[in-house]
């Protein structure tokens, strides 16, 4: 607090001694003469957008700003806001703790590598922010991370700080285990139906409830001793208590169905229900709960919860007034969420900026960041994408990538970057480490294995997708 | 009722924005959710004329306003001034644009309705290494979703081919419309399918968590050596076996050599009369094809081929092309440029390498070629040559560029009609032909949509 307050002073004092605009151009970039996609307020042609301090203060026409300020000449491209992944695995080093049908304890955040070249690739494809999920071997699994991929920057600033907690659950095919057959000597783990499933999460509840019970007791001093406090049950109380939001894995319409009863039944809302293939079967019951659903643009038959799959779905959703948001699940389809969006008008016939949002805006909305990101607008943080065309063209490019003004991708670096790496890696092949088998160097060492499958299901995360 | 009519009436239904205005289309909704999904509708022959159309050839220039005639399965016209012949079919293509349908020379359609979890519907890979006699053509299922569901976003042709082992078997170029398969193949049994042997380190799958056990490196190489010099065995022993077949063809007191199917089925491959599909992605394991396919001379085509572009001299010297199927892939190494697959079409046109593109996929997401293309053509490739990739291309590398690949007379009229770039997401389709049949843009996912579209 101290801080603070002095921090304050130097910087009222700073206001008081120089002009504003030196103060404010500490962080000043001047994006210029764009066609803006606001994803809020419509396109706007020929626009410039001001940042400052890693915030939108400007949209306008011939805006002027400070001499030290980064221009940015965006004529005849397009500014689209950060496109925002609301169920991603990129950057986890691990994805699912399977052992237990209620995993609710765990946490995405201990699990985090900053330095996942994922990352990079998302950015160099317009993504800013990512939900970063557990995956859905549990009908509760562990607690997700909201993230904007500030690559090069420590692990603890990636994390979305006033984003509201979360948590994965599951249902169907993954939770029951249908694609893991146990090993000899292997006990099945409970669930192995949709009935089980269900029945997990209903006793979770039960014990949630009596565990809220016990500490209202105490707090109330109707109870002497404080109880003991239980990692796995707390989650769930905060559920309760409406303080963290329900990702819900799913595919099937009933089991939504039967998922959005049970919450009911206990008296909170599911945030999203992530994949939900089948959602548009049950649209206006979902719209009915303001639960928002969270889905791939057009995969299907990929598994037999996915044979009823259709690209219709979003517009199905959006039609009855759901919040419908694309996601990847992917790191390889990440990198093309634009197109993913862009196939929305052609199923349906979703209107440009409700397509737009679907990877911006509506994303930010579900993971509860709406405030401050998911389209371009005064006051929102400098989250952006500038592309060569039209983001939903497939001949367009990503040029920059901006996270709260700062340019996190720049395609005009990367011959540099490439030239460096290539210097880099000459130099490290020389190294006596690193030569060839039978050249006389030592052995190479043998990297850290890397996921293999970047969906869910990755099989020894023992998940799916 | 016009044909007109009721191609208005199904876009009614698509776009839920009109209520049922005709007996007609109700009647057609009814039927089309009692049809069965499954049920893949052949549409009708007869004699058709796409005019006012701007006609994208492909082989030659683009007509900006001209007329394609559709007589019995085949283009019979292209042209500014073609006359339309009497009892034609009329298709006003105003604003409309006909592209020659889309071919992915890269799939397993049809031989796998739901990959994972559901090894009913699989019919990608035989037990076994060598199994040359299995073909594609008698496993692909004509009544599979993916078949409507892919040919409605103008992709009228594929190669599915077997995946497993190391000779998989032989692909076949079906177009996606027919009752039989018969209907739908182009050439059944169009090229053989290997997973080249390959430099890997995988050691098992191993037990539970943590790092996949591996082999030495040295050791994987000698385990790649012993599996070429095998597969040159196979080779070898399937000439031995068509030349005794030959000989006692013509000497009937020379011993008999008893049929061995597998063997049977490699002749017209090892003597070179049709290609080899070898799956292979790395350039130390390209180059290992390119001698293989000098050494035992075959004619040798590239599936997969992220590296290609470093091999460009060999493999022009040697004819081999390539079907680039990682636009859709992550770069494998972490340090290689996040654009690196994407790239590798305009690589490969710049080297001069024939090659085509395609998905590489099952079967559900064949529908995506286009946009495959199109990404290529975002790094680096020309718009006309990705274009080309999807179509003509294709058509040359599997052989059937007499039929199939652009618009001109004396071709299998497999068209495409639509109101934009076909190889951008925003484009719809809005007429297309297979073998010259109009085929109804209906699929599993039109006739799902209609069933749930209005449901309060």
């Amino acid at each position: 607090m101290r801080n603070f307050v002095l921090a304050s002073l130097v910087i009222s004092i700073s206001l008081i001694s120089f002009s504003i605009a030196s103060a404010q151009a500490k962080n000043e970039v001047l994006i210029k003469n764009a066609t803006v996609m606001t994803a809020a307020r419509g396109t706007l042609e020929n626009t410039d957008i001001l940042i400052q301090n890693g915030k939108i203060a400007r949209i306008g026409k011939n805006l002027n700003a400070s001499t030290s300020a980064k221009v940015i000449d965006a004529t005849g491209r397009f500014v689209a806001p950060g496109i925002i992944d609301a169920h991603s695995h990129a950057m986890m080093d691990a994805i699912n703790e399977g052992s237990l049908a209620v995993t609710s304890m765990t946490r995405i955040r201990d699990v985090l590598n900053p330095g996942d070249i994922s990352i990079y690739r998302a950015l160099a494809s317009g993504v800013t922010a990512a939900n970063l999920l557990h995956g859905s071997a549990n009908p509760i699994g562990g607690q997700n991370s909201t993230v904007k991929f500030k690559w090069g920057k420590p692990v603890e600033d990636f994390i979305v700080a006033d984003a509201p907690s979360g948590i994965k659950f599951a249902m169907g095919e993954n939770t029951k285990r249908s694609s893991f057959n146990p090993q000899g000597g292997q006990t099945p783990r409970y669930p192995r139906t949709r009935m089980g499933t269900l029945e997990v999460i209903r006793d979770a509840f039960n014990r949630a409830r009596d565990y809220k019970q016990s500490w209202d007791d105490f707090k109330a001093k109707k109870t002497k001793m404080p109880p003991r406090t239980d990692l796995e049950l707390q989650p769930l109380v905060e559920i309760l208590e409406g303080k963290r939001l329900v990702h819900a894995h799913g595919y099937r319409s009933d089991e939504h169905w039967n998922l959005l009863n049970l919450a009911d039944e206990f008296g909170f809302r599911i945030a999203s229900l992530q994949h939900g293939l089948e959602a548009y079967k049950i649209a206006p019951e979902i719209a009915k709960r303001k639960t928002g659903v969270s889905i791939f643009a057009d995969s299907w038959s990929y598994k037999l919860e996915a044979y009823d799959a259709i690209p219709y779905n979003a517009y199905i959703l959006w039609k009855n007034g759901v919040n419908v948001s694309i996601n990847s699940d992917s790191d390889e389809r990440i990198r093309r969420l634009n197109l993913d969006a862009a196939k929305v008008m052609k199923y349906g016939g979703v209107p440009e900026e409700d397509a737009l949002k679907m990877i911006t805006l509506n994303p930010a909305m579900q993971l509860g960041i709406d405030k401050r990101t998911g389209s371009i607008e005064v006051g929102k943080d400098a989250d952006l994408a500038i592309w060569t065309a039209h983001p939903f063209s497939v001949y367009s490019r990503v040029d920059m990538t901006l996270i709260e003004g700062d340019t996190y991708f720049d395609r005009s670096k990367e011959t540099q970057m490439r030239a460096d790496l290539q210097k880099e890696r000459e130099t490290l092949e020389k190294l006596d480490i690193n030569k060839a088998p039978g050249s006389g160097g030592t052995p190479p060492r043998i990297p850290a294995e890397k996921r293999l499958a970047d969906r869910d299901d990755a099989d020894r995360d023992g998940g799916n997708y | 009722m016009s044909f007109k009519f009721k191609v208005q009436g199904f876009k009614f239904m698509r776009f839920g924005i009109y209520l049922c205005l005709s007996v007609f289309i109700c009647g057609h909704a009814i039927l089309a959710q009692s049809d069965g999904s499954q049920q893949n509708k052949t549409g009708r022959g007869g004699t058709f004329a796409i005019t006012n159309v701007r006609i994208v050839t492909v082989s030659g220039a683009t007509i900006e306003n001209g007329t394609v005639i559709v007589q019995n399965g085949t283009i019979t016209a292209v042209g500014a001034g073609t006359a339309v012949p009497k009892g034609a079919e009329t298709i006003d293509g105003k604003g409309l644009s006909v592209y020659p349908g889309m071919i992915d020379a890269g799939t397993t359609l049809g031989l796998a309705e739901i990959p994972q979890g559901v090894n009913a519907t699989m019919d990608v890979a035989e037990v076994g290494t060598m199994n040359a006699n299995a073909k594609a053509i008698t496993g692909v299922n004509p009544h599979s979703s993916h078949v409507n569901v892919t040919r409605v976003n103008g992709i009228t042709t594929v190669f599915s081919a077997p995946s497993g082992g190391i000779i998989s078997g032989q692909g076949a170029v079906i177009n996606l419309n027919g009752s039989t398969q018969d209907e739908m193949a182009v050439h059944s049994t169009a090229g053989l399918m290997i997973n080249f042997p390959r430099i890997s380190t995988f050691g098992g799958f191993g037990g539970g968590f943590g790092p996949r056990p591996t082999v030495d490196f040295s050791e994987a190489i000698k385990r790649r050596d012993t599996q070429i010099e095998e597969l040159k065995k196979i080779f070898k022993n399937a000439e031995n076996y068509s030349l005794a077949k030959d000989t006692y063809a013509k000497d009937k007191t020379l011993p008999y050599t008893t049929t061995d199917l597998k063997l049977e089925a490699m002749t017209p491959y090892i003597r070179g009369e049709k290609p080899i599909f070898f799956t292979v992605e790395r350039e130390r394991d390209i180059r290992s094809v390119v001698k293989f396919v000098a050494d035992m001379k075959v004619k040798g085509i590239i599936v997969g081929g992220q590296e290609a572009w470093k091999v460009a001299d060999d493999l022009k010297k040697n004819n081999i092309a390539v079907i680039y199927t990682n636009i859709y892939s992550l770069p494998v190494r972490d340090d290689d440029a996040y654009d690196f697959l994407f790239e590798g079409p305009a690589k490969l046109k710049s080297a001069g390498v024939k090659f085509a593109i395609g998905t590489g996929d099952a079967g559900g997401e064949v529908r995506d070629l286009p946009y495959h293309a199109g990404l290529a053509g975002a790094y680096g490739l020309a718009k006309e040559e990705a274009l080309k990739a999807v179509t003509l291309y294709p058509a040359e590398i599997l052989g059937v560029s007499d039929k199939l690949g652009s618009i001109e007379v004396g071709k299998m009229a497999n068209l495409v009609v639509t109101d934009g770039d076909i190889l951008e997401p925003r484009t719809n389709i809005k007429y297309m032909f297979i073998n010259g049949r109009l085929i109804p843009l209906t699929s599993r996912h039109t006739e799902l949509f209609d069933s749930f579209k209005d449901r309060k």
